[in-house]
């Protein structure tokens, strides 16, 4: 019975977990970006849903798909307003961009929560579920939501690999995160393909947040844990990889999971942790890394 | 040129002193001033529900003592500080509106551990405060314990045991005697306050018929209560009896959306303002929780027109700490007035008379000796707080059954014992 439910809910939490990482190890595949403003922009799109969807009247349905809008335009400002001009700017050396797009991502993350908190209070927002109600699988109670948000998590994963797989701009992105030098010698604009990446990236994070709010509730606060476990989730898998942030985003989901049935809801993240500082030993690369 | 090359050096002394005074809060208090315009710093958490509730409330008493003239001849200024929920930042802020602000008293705080920083504070800087929301018994403890020290804390809200007793005297009277429940489990945040309140409930819940199946202290950052939900339910007990006050929107939703079949009663503060419907998305159906008043229910003639001109200036009703916010002002504001000085030694004097009135009983405090010394009275003729329900998007006063208007319902997932038996 436990062990039933056990599948079930880390089924449904691995699926998000999944959704989120994806996006963060795709940008870092592609375009060498750490973006750890990315639970606030998850977060941006929990917010903005709940506040379509409730204060404004439009419906949940509606609320989602504003909500999703939401964080595509946030991970646009952050690529426009915080990460080109850390990359364009002569200021600062070449070789120091990328801890500067972390530091500046880390910064930007930061001003989204505190600003967050101040219009929205640092309370949970939860959006009103898909749809309403239970049912029972094999005598086990499971709140219809969780399978609709699964099955949702599927469907975005399954037209991710049709985009990256089975379409020309999918394979340029793909080429991208090889060799972008090499792509940009056969006349490909990389900025374009950059600007293409960021889109997807905030879809991902868009539905990540919204189906998280209508799951579990999301609040400010959450920023900052929301981005640590996609990037344990990403290294784990190995940074870039997005088969291995699929792999290790279950493996993160249903260690959580176990732990908090059947050790102490409190430890729920420690093993995940722990797992971590070993992978970081003993493989390095993470579990499906390239190199 | 640097800046410190333009003080004269006579002056230099002066502003070491100063500055070390203020690292280690010595307060050069100066001369005691003639009372003027009576300052209150009100230091609130503008991002959590009960935290703002406070600042919100002192400021509209602030006004209407104002319009009124003010409180023999004084106006009342009130001086507001965010403390972030942080208690760092709470003791940055009192050292300010003592040090900088020369405020004559402070109002903080709905978080225990701010107030348990902020207690050792007061005593140093020989400043009144009283805290309108925070629960730990441990903050009369100190007042109890070393009174020429700590006699300058007020506790304005029921401590953690009194709050526990009311729970247990409110299932006693309708849990058990109306709905024959017979088996809880106690549900509470890992927090300072939550700490005497479950000793207490370990306690009386048995004393009041329920037997206390499990103790579940979850950590305040828990996100998904579905595996705490789940062992609850194993266990088969008639009521979580809930002690959350950081956390409130996320197991309420949870516990509705996975249609946990058992009833929840106890303290779960987010649900005591009127946002937290809309905050739960309705999810709020059916919980029961203690609070300071219920809207519409006249527990004093004050009770209802503050919460009609607090719903009026705010668009919400405020939370339980909002109420005695609102009348701490009042109290401190007498008692100021009536020391007619600043002077901390003097203000406590008139605090420890006060008799007052306010929006959610009769306010005195206990007496220096007391184990309770300097918290609020508890008893039906004090305060003994009203226990609300969520019942179709409205809070409904079901307890004490005086000024209840409306009678306990539970959603329909939710099984009682009577259809335990009848399965």
């Amino acid at each position: 019975m436990v062990a039933l439910q056990i599948l079930i809910d880390g089924f449904a939490i691995s699926s998000l977990y999944a959704l989120g990482a994806m996006g963060f190890t795709l940008i870092f595949g592609v375009s060498g970006v750490l973006n750890l403003s990315h639970g606030g922009i998850m977060v941006i799109a929990a917010v903005i849903g709940w506040l379509a969807a409730g204060d404004l009247g439009l419906g949940v349905y509606l609320g989602t798909l504003v909500g999703v809008i939401a964080g595509l335009i946030a991970a646009y400002v952050t690529y426009f307003v915080v990460i080109l001009p850390i990359q364009r700017s002569k200021a600062i050396p070449r070789d120091e961009n990328e801890i500067f797009i972390l530091t500046g991502t880390l910064l930007w993350g930061i001003m989204i929560q505190v600003g967050l908190a101040y219009l929205f209070t640092d309370n949970p927002v939860t959006m009103r579920p898909l749809i309403d109600g239970v049912t029972y699988i094999a005598g086990v109670r499971v709140p219809k939501n969780e399978i609709m948000i699964a099955v949702i998590c599927w469907v975005v994963i399954g037209l991710l690999w049709l985009l990256v797989n089975r379409t020309p701009a999918g394979k340029r992105l793909l080429a991208a995160s090889i060799n972008p030098r090499g792509l940009t010698l056969l006349g490909f604009d990389l900025s374009r393909i950059y600007f293409f990446v960021w889109g997807i990236y905030g879809l991902l994070a868009g539905v990540a947040g919204v189906l998280l709010a209508s799951f579990l509730g999301v609040s400010s606060a959450s920023a900052g844990q929301l981005t640590a476990s996609a990037f344990s989730i990403v290294v784990l898998g190995g940074l870039g990889s997005v088969s291995g942030s699929l792999v290790a985003a279950y493996i993160v989901g249903y260690l959580e999971t176990m732990t908090a049935y059947l050790i102490e809801p409190t430890l729920r993240p420690i093993p995940a942790l722990l797992l971590l500082v070993l992978v970081i030993y003993v493989r390095p690369q993470g579990i499906l890394g390239r190199r | 040129m640097t800046s410190l090359t333009r003080i004269s050096a006579p002056r230099l002394p002066l502003l070491a002193g100063a500055l070390l005074a203020s690292v280690f809060g010595l307060g050069l208090a100066g001369p005691a001033h003639a009372l003027g315009t009576i300052k209150i710093g009100v230091i609130g958490e503008d991002a959590a529900v009960a935290g703002t509730s406070i600042t919100k409330a002192a400021q509209l008493a602030a006004d209407e003592i104002n319009a009124k003239g003010g409180i023999k001849g004084h106006k009342v200024e009130v001086i507001t500080y965010d403390d972030h929920s942080s208690a760092a930042d709470a003791v940055r802020a009192f050292q300010r509106a003592v040090n900088q602000d020369k405020v004559d008293a402070v109002i903080a705080s709905y978080i225990s551990e701010v107030a348990l920083a902020i207690e050792p504070w007061s005593a140093r800087l020989k400043k009144v405060w009283i805290t309108p929301g925070a629960a730990s018994t441990d903050i009369s403890k100190h007042v109890h314990d070393d009174y020429a020290h700590y006699k300058y804390t007020f506790h304005g809200w029921l401590t953690s045991a009194f709050i526990a007793q009311s729970i247990c005297d409110f299932s006693k009277d309708t849990l058990v005697k109306d709905f024959h429940m017979k088996s809880s489990v106690v549900m509470s945040e890992d927090a300072a306050w939550t700490t005497p309140l479950d000793a207490r409930y370990l306690k009386c819940l048995p004393e009041s018929g329920l037997k206390v199946l499990d103790h579940i202290r979850f950590n305040p950052d828990t996100t998904d209560f579905t595996p705490i939900y789940n062992k609850i339910e194993g266990e088969h007990p008639d009521v979580i009896i809930t002690g959350i006050s950081h956390v409130g929107v996320q197991p309420t939703v949870q516990w509705h959306d996975q249609r946990v079949p058992i009833a929840m009663a106890g303290q779960s503060s987010q649900a005591t303002t009127s946002t937290f419907w809309k905050d739960t998305n309705g999810a709020a159906e059916g919980v029961i929780t203690a609070t300071a008043a219920g809207p519409g229910v006249a527990i004093t003639p004050k009770t209802i027109p503050f919460i009609e001109a607090y719903q009026k200036k705010y668009g919400a009703t405020p939370a339980y700490s909002g109420f005695s916010a609102y009348d701490d002002v009042y109290m401190l504001a007498d008692a100021i007035a009536a020391a007619n000085s600043s002077d901390g030694d003097k203000i406590v004097e008139q605090m420890e008379k006060t008799d007052y009135v306010g929006t959610i009983g009769r306010v005195q405090f206990y007496e220096k000796g007391n184990q309770y010394a300097h918290a609020m009275k508890y008893g039906t003729n004090y305060v003994s707080g009203t226990f609300i329900q969520w019942q179709n998007g409205k809070q409904v006063t079901v307890w004490p059954t005086n000024v209840a208007n409306a009678k306990i319902k539970f959603p329909d997932f939710v099984k009682l014992p009577e259809q335990h038996a009848a399965k």
